[in-house]
């Protein structure tokens, strides 16, 4: 008969020891994916270790370098964190976009960047707001952008024996604001046919200075579209350099065609979604 | 009728199952149990064509917990059939193969063995042991690969049953095919001053009840079988059961729980006769609950179609004439309701020339189930998109235009009969007064409006009514509370006697309890075993009448029955005394039944052979998102004559129910395979039912053209409200982008590509 182990290691240090020590182990957040997968038979894990004991896993620390999103962090209190909505308004509407109110109070961004879907909401708001990811190893802690994250659908460059600690996000300089759209065929609980994070700085007169463009469920992993946001920077974003970064957006784009879309769909509607977004993301920079 | 004032009637008390349901404490098909249940999982097919070659069971057998494996060979090849009413019929040799294939696995879910055993594990575990050997052969996933010349055959021994095509010889694809025509369709074209003709196409959708098939089995040694599970019908299912199974109905009594949706789908049995089985051969209760998965790959969607149609018109609006080609898939067995879909296509309209073929073929896709207004909504869908397209031809207002042809008393209906008193006409004028109608749209929506008709049934239904003591009353019948049955069963009692609605108490029964009574469907419960449960309790005011006349020894002409408040019966004459006799009152009477003759209690039995027809119009307001396709419904009216409206909440309820169910079909709903014939979105993710906040509040018009069938006017309600949305829906599409689109659903993709966006994928 089926015997799974269940571990709740109170530390980083633990968590890895019990990751090192079991082949089979997988970690264990708000398991709003893993869950599924195992009852789907997708994944059978000898063992449950569950982070969400771990303090340095868990919790939203904001000073004047910026943001420190612990792994496992559940959506909801992302949510619900004025300052963070302030700051980061697409990162967090990407947080909120998440399943429903019940899968908000457990899954969690860390969460949903280890799950690895392409089409993950989050994990493009995080690349276009420059997010870089906390890893812990038996050899002590790394750094990695969010763009670098993920390598494959379901698949990171976490080694078997390290967890994901950590989402930092530098804070945001004067006149910058981000935003994320995604398209979906209903209002809520689906999955994204395409999505898009824009990050924007615009300088007192204007013009933009600075920005980054990422889209989801266009590839096998979310990618950071460096020529959409070169295409942007010291314009005053016109219609003309909106249409230039949403071509780059949808030239960028390597889909398939799937039950949610199809591939001539899905590069249209990325580059209608770039470019919604950078101009979401220019209005709040505006207000600023 | 007209004249009669109601007094609970039209109003509209708490539901008496309502606080059970809202805070779980319903009892539905998965909430049963008994001690040493065994929990069965059935082995389905992993090909959607392919002949069985071999099964092998020890391996499975040999697993710790395992109390019985079967396959296809218990159970058995049956020829028997069901009657439903006077037309309808089930070939119970189809329904029995369906549960378990005998030699070819027909769809990829297709049940092929089943295992019981001490835990869900365990037969989990031995469902992967049953080691089935398979020879692949190529499915059959379209209309257009069925009839093909060299596609495969499904069934060695299928021909066409009805018209079959001129020159069709041998084994086909082709299940049936029927003919609908009046007048000169060829002439009537031909002096049309419009024609359009357009081919349209819709998905195969499932009802997506939330509560998906369960039940518990228990085949006791003395062969004694009870059976608990969510259906339609306690006794239709009983009746497959024992038809299937070739045992007496005395045997088997089914106990139906509440029931989380059906929409037609919970008509069919799927698991009922393999846990009997299961339980027989294991000598312990099995339940079975499917999973969402197999409830979208294995038990019934309703037909893709293919739908070629013309309409020709004059100048002035008159419709002279229509044609169409109906193509339904039934999935692997005959049945689509190809046939109610030509009957329908045409019902809303008095059009003097018409030919309609309709076609059954059968797919390597699950076998069909009904789905509210079975085989309406699609060629609805034909129907009411060419109207709009005649009205843009002419440049006239498209109500204004149904209005010109729209059918009334004294019609015949093209599948017949003449239709007596139908609200179709008011319905229309209800729905151009609606402030909806004139209201401003904004830039990115477009409006459309669409007629829907379903035919409603009558068929056999039994009701007891017992007076308490106390002048309280119960009242029982054999329907599966879908609508707002039991309590809409309780007001009419309650009319009838006099009492208080929260008084009666109403009782959905099982098969040993309840009198003969068919299937929760139709729109037939509120009519057909409504005017049983009017009758029984009239049966008791009869009753009372008798029990007057004994105290006040008189004869019982001389005692009248007034149903006031409360209910009471008053003397017509003097006392031989000379005085006014004091009315005796139902409680005074319930108070003295001992004395006055006994227990009373009152009966009926009503075989309604016909039902008044129901005709809806929506109006629907769609908001496009050209440059991504989606689309969002920003306001959408639902008008319909429902005779006389028993719970208007529930009545509204059905409204927005179907409006809601046809909208998901028209935007988003559809099974998608891969080219193996493998389903891809065999779940809510994937298969997109649209959510709450995807629509917006549904508002209702009832239109009232009392139902002369009926005491109270009633109507069936529940199936119509899904005709019309897809038409509705698609017109609103087209006023908003200016793009006629024909195949549903009009998912974002499919809109970019037909605004010529993007390249078709």
């Amino acid at each position: 008969m089926l015997s799974i182990r269940y571990e709740a290691p109170r530390s980083i240090a633990e968590a890895i020891h019990l990751l090192a020590s079991d082949p089979g182990a997988h970690v264990l957040a708000g398991g709003t994916d893993l869950l599924v997968q195992f009852r789907a038979g997708a994944k059978q894990p000898s063992a449950f270790i569950d982070v969400k004991r771990i303090p340095d896993l868990v919790g939203i620390s904001l000073d004047t370098n910026g943001l420190r999103l612990g792994a496992a962090t559940p959506a909801a209190a992302i949510c619900e964190h004025a300052e963070l909505g302030r700051l980061w308004p697409g990162l967090v509407e990407a947080v909120h976009l998440i399943g429903s109110a019940q899968i908000q109070g457990r899954g969690s961004v860390g969460g949903n960047l280890c799950n690895a879907s392409p089409a993950a909401d989050t994990t493009s708001a995080l690349i276009a707001d420059r997010a870089e990811c906390v890893i812990a190893g038996p050899g002590g802690e790394r750094v990695v952008p969010a763009e670098r994250f993920c390598t494959g659908p379901g698949t990171t460059i976490l080694r078997r024996d390290e967890l994901l600690v950590a989402v930092v996000l530098p804070r945001p300089p004067a006149r910058t604001a981000d935003a994320y759209f995604r398209l979906i065929p209903r209002s809520e609980m689906d999955i994204a046919v395409a999505g898009a994070g824009a990050s924007v700085t615009l300088d007192a007169s204007g013009t933009c200075t600075a920005a980054r463009v990422a889209v989801g469920a266009v590839a096998p992993t979310a990618l950071l579209v460096d020529a959409a946001g070169q295409a942007l920077i010291g314009t005053r974003l016109d219609e003309a350099t909106l249409s230039l970064a949403a071509a780059a957006a949808s030239a960028a784009a390597r889909p398939i065609s799937d039950k949610r879309g199809t591939a001539a769909y899905r590069r249209h509607v990325v580059g209608v979604l770039a470019k919604r977004a950078i101009v979401s993301a220019a209005a709040r920079a505006r207000e600023r | 009728m007209s004249a009669r004032t109601y007094r609970y009637i039209g109003t509209r008390p708490i539901r008496h199952d309502g606080l059970d349901k809202v805070t779980g404490r319903a009892n539905y098909g998965a909430d049963f149990t008994l001690p040493g249940l065994l929990q069965g999982v059935v082995v389905r097919s992993p090909h959607a064509h392919a002949r069985i070659v071999s099964i092998e069971t020890q391996a499975a057998e040999a697993v710790p917990g395992v109390k019985a494996v079967i396959t296809g060979k218990d159970i058995p090849e049956t020829s028997a059939r069901l009657a439903l009413g006077a037309e309808g019929a089930f070939d119970l040799h189809d329904i029995g193969d369906n549960l378990m294939a005998h030699g070819k696995a027909l769809y990829e879910g297709h049940a092929v063995a089943a295992v019981a055993a001490t835990s869900i594990d365990a037969a989990r575990e031995a469902a992967k042991l049953v080691r089935v050997v398979y020879e692949p052969l190529e499915p059959v996933m379209s209309i257009e690969r069925a009839i093909a010349p060299d596609a495969p055959i499904l069934h060695a021994d299928m021909v066409t049953k009805g018209r079959p095509l001129p020159g069709t010889t041998g084994p086909t694809n082709i299940a049936g095919r029927m003919e609908l025509k009046r007048g000169d369709v060829d002439q009537a074209f031909a002096g049309a001053d419009v024609v359009v003709e357009r081919e349209f196409r819709t998905s195969t959708v499932h009802q997506g009840y939330i509560e998906p098939h369960a039940c518990v089995a228990r085949s006791g040694e003395d062969g004694q079988i009870l059976v608990w599970c969510s259906t339609q019908g306690g006794f239709i299912a009983r009746d497959f059961c024992a038809l299937i199974l070739g045992i007496d109905a005395a045997r088997i009594k089914v106990i139906p729980s509440e029931i989380g949706g059906g929409f037609g789908g919970k008509i069919p049995v799927y698991l009922e006769p393999v846990a009997i089985v299961l339980s027989h051969k294991a000598g312990r209760p099995v339940k079975m609950v499917m999973s969402r998965s197999e409830v979208f790959r294995a038990s019934g969607p309703t037909s893709g179609t293919r739908i070629r149609m013309k309409l020709g018109a004059k100048r002035d609006g008159t419709i002279v004439a229509a044609q169409a080609s109906l193509w339904y898939e039934a999935g692997a067995y005959r049945g689509s309701p190809s046939g109610a879909g030509a009957m329908c296509c045409l019902a809303s309209y008095a059009i003097p020339n018409f030919f309609v073929e309709a076609h059954d073929v059968v797919v390597n896709k699950p076998k069909v189930a009904a789905y509210r207004a079975p085989g309406s909504p699609m060629a609805t869908f034909a129907t009411e998109s060419l109207v709009d397209e005649v009205a843009r031809a002419i440049g006239m207002d498209p109500i204004e235009l149904r209005l010109k042809n729209a059918v009334a008393e004294g019609d015949h209906a093209p599948y017949g009969p003449v239709y007596g008193p139908i609200g179709l006409k008011q319905v229309l004028e209800a729905a151009r007064a609606h402030p909806h109608w004139s209201a401003p749209l904004g830039p990115s929506q477009g409006r459309g409006v669409a007629c829907g008709f379903w035919f409603n049934a009558g068929l056999s239904s039994s009701a007891t009514v017992t007076l308490n003591g106390d002048g309280s009353a119960g009242v029982v019948t054999g329907n599966p509370d879908i609508g707002g049955t039991r309590v809409a069963q309780a007001m009419m009692v309650a009319e009838e006697l006099g009492i208080p609605v929260e008084r009666v108490r109403p009782s959905v029964a099982d098969t040993d309890t309840a009198g003969y009574t068919d299937l929760t469907g139709g729109s037939r419960v509120c009519y057909a075993t409504g005017m049983a449960v009017i009758r029984a309790a009239q049966d008791i005011a009869e009753q009372l009448r008798s029990r007057a006349a004994t105290i006040w020894n008189v004869d019982r002409d001389r005692v009248a029955w007034e149903p006031g408040r409360p209910g009471r019966v008053i003397a017509l004459d003097e006392s031989p005394d000379g005085s006014v006799r004091p009315p005796l009152t139902i409680v005074e009477l319930a108070s003295k039944m001992a004395q006055t003759g006994g227990p009373i209690v009152g009966r009926a039995a009503v075989n309604a052979p016909m039902a008044g027809p129901g005709f809806a119009a929506h109006i629907c307001d769609l908001d496009v998102d050209k440059e991504t396709g989606r689309s969002t419904v920003a306001r959408y009216t639902a008008i319909q004559d429902v005779g006389k409206a028993v719970h208007p909440s529930f009545v509204e309820g059905q409204m927005q129910g179907g409006a809601a169910q046809g909208i998901g079909w028209a935007l988003n709903e559809e099974y998608i395979y891969d080219a193996d014939g493998v389903m891809e979105n065999a779940g809510f993710l994937d298969y997109r039912m649209p959510v709450a906040s995807d629509l917006p509040m549904i508002d209702t018009v009832l239109v009232e053209v009392a139902n002369p069938l009926h005491p109270y006017g009633v109507r069936g309600v529940g199936e119509v409200p899904i005709v019309p949305p897809l038409a509705a829906v698609a017109n609103a599409m087209r006023d908003a982008t200016g793009v006629r689109f024909t195949e549903l659903p009009l998912s974002p993709s499919r809109v970019l590509e037909g605004l010529g966006t993007i390249a078709k994928g």
